[in-house]
């Protein structure tokens, strides 16, 4: 048995045995389960319905920006600079939509291993970015909005701030360990 | 920051759309986004209300106390604004646990929940508090021990080993986490600094009046 399908068999059984547990344990202290489910689930309903001006105005910006060519601008137009730090210019479209937008960075590293190979340098590295960050504009959005705040002080400067840590160290240390 | 890179995005999207000569692109593209926005509000219903019914069976129970045991210190030392016994601390350590476990979709609603709570200790409920802005800051940095997504696509491909990238993923998060969590309290170090100098300043005024 190898540690990928230990992983696997992790990932698979994590949410079931929690809910197991939970209730196991909520019924020995003697907990109404049912009723207190019933009184947690109603305020789903809520917060994500506050969620939709937020998340149409956040997503209308990012689909205009990838779809109408301005992102594909910008990254070639400074893909020589980087190139010449040893960042190549196939995983620029990537460390650039990883903080925008989630499903276009996940649609991104799977062409990129598709096409490169999994086991490539660029294969890995897409990997490594795709891995260790989130994306900062999500969830800045969703959490936010959930609770209607406008004024989100230096909150997306720092999230940009960890996300271009965390794309420089994965290119750095692909490039050591895999290189 | 997020007005001028809302702005600039749609700004330059239809600049670019109108230099390259194919501005009629530009409507469809915004109904098409603006529909898949509220789809995506709506499927979250489903996984809110769910998670959220277990949350509080969690939490009736104690059950929650035997989750967050060791999250507990980090937790207290990152928001000091926080009671500790308060919900929003309860639906933080939840949240901290399900992304360090790779469980995605349950994290979102804890942090919601989270963001929620927090607001009711807020003073200004249109303003980002100090514990907000850190809480937000080590979600965007995803502290992940499994990246569950990145090693299926591997596997899907054809990896000879798919799990290979598990330590550098671990290393390039450990990197995006410091730096998050290192710019945010300096961040909260300036404000305060700012702060005390315009309550002295005013302070000033006063006496000389």
């Amino acid at each position: 048995m190898n540690i990928f399908s230990v992983l696997n068999i992790i990932s698979i059984y994590i949410v079931p045995c929690l809910i197991l547990l939970a209730l196991l344990f909520a019924y020995f202290r003697g907990v109404k389960v049912f009723e207190t489910f019933v009184e947690g689930a109603k305020e789903g309903f809520g917060m994500s319905v506050r969620l939709i001006p937020f998340l149409v105005g956040m997503m209308v910006a990012i689909g205009l920006f990838r779809d109408s060519g301005a992102m594909e601008l910008i990254t070639g137009a400074i893909a020589p600079i980087l190139s010449w730090f040893g960042i190549p210019s196939e995983i620029l479209p990537l460390a650039f939509m990883r903080p925008v937008s989630g499903s276009s960075a996940l649609a991104i590293t799977a062409e990129i291993m598709n096409s490169h190979g999994p086991d490539s340098l660029l294969g890995r590295m897409a990997s490594t970015m795709q891995g260790s960050t989130d994306t900062t504009l999500f969830v800045l959005t969703v959490y936010f909005g959930a609770v209607g705040i406008k004024k989100t002080r230096y909150a997306l400067t720092v999230g940009l701030l960890a996300d271009l840590a965390g794309i420089l160290a994965a290119i750095f240390i692909c490039n050591m360990v895999f290189g | 920051m997020v007005n001028l890179l809302w702005g600039f995005m749609i700004i330059a999207a239809i600049l670019v759309a109108a230099i390259n000569g194919k501005i009629e692109i530009i409507t469809p593209i915004i109904f098409g986004s603006a529909e898949k926005a509220v789809a995506i509000a709506i499927s979250l219903i489903s996984i809110m209300a769910f998670w959220l019914g277990i949350m509080k069976i969690i939490e009736k129970s104690g059950f929650i106390h035997i989750i967050i045991f060791f999250l507990k210190p980090v937790a207290y030392w990152l928001f000091p604004g926080i009671p500790r016994n308060h919900r929003a601390m309860n639906a933080m350590l939840m949240n901290m646990s399900a992304n360090l476990l790779g469980m995605g979709n349950a994290a979102t609603p804890f942090g919601i929940k989270a963001m929620e709570e927090m607001q009711k200790l807020n003073k200004n409920p249109d303003t980002a508090t100090d514990d907000m802005c850190t809480f937000l800051a080590i979600n965007t940095a995803s502290l992940t021990l499994i990246p569950t997504t990145v090693l299926a696509i591997r596997a899907a491909t054809g990896a000879q080993n798919p799990t290979d990238i598990i330590g550098t993923t671990i290393i390039a998060t450990l990197c995006s986490t410091t730096v998050a969590v290192l710019s945010d309290r300096c961040f909260r170090f300036y404000n305060r600094l700012k702060n005390k100098r315009v309550f002295s300043n005013n302070r000033n005024v006063n006496n000389s009046r």
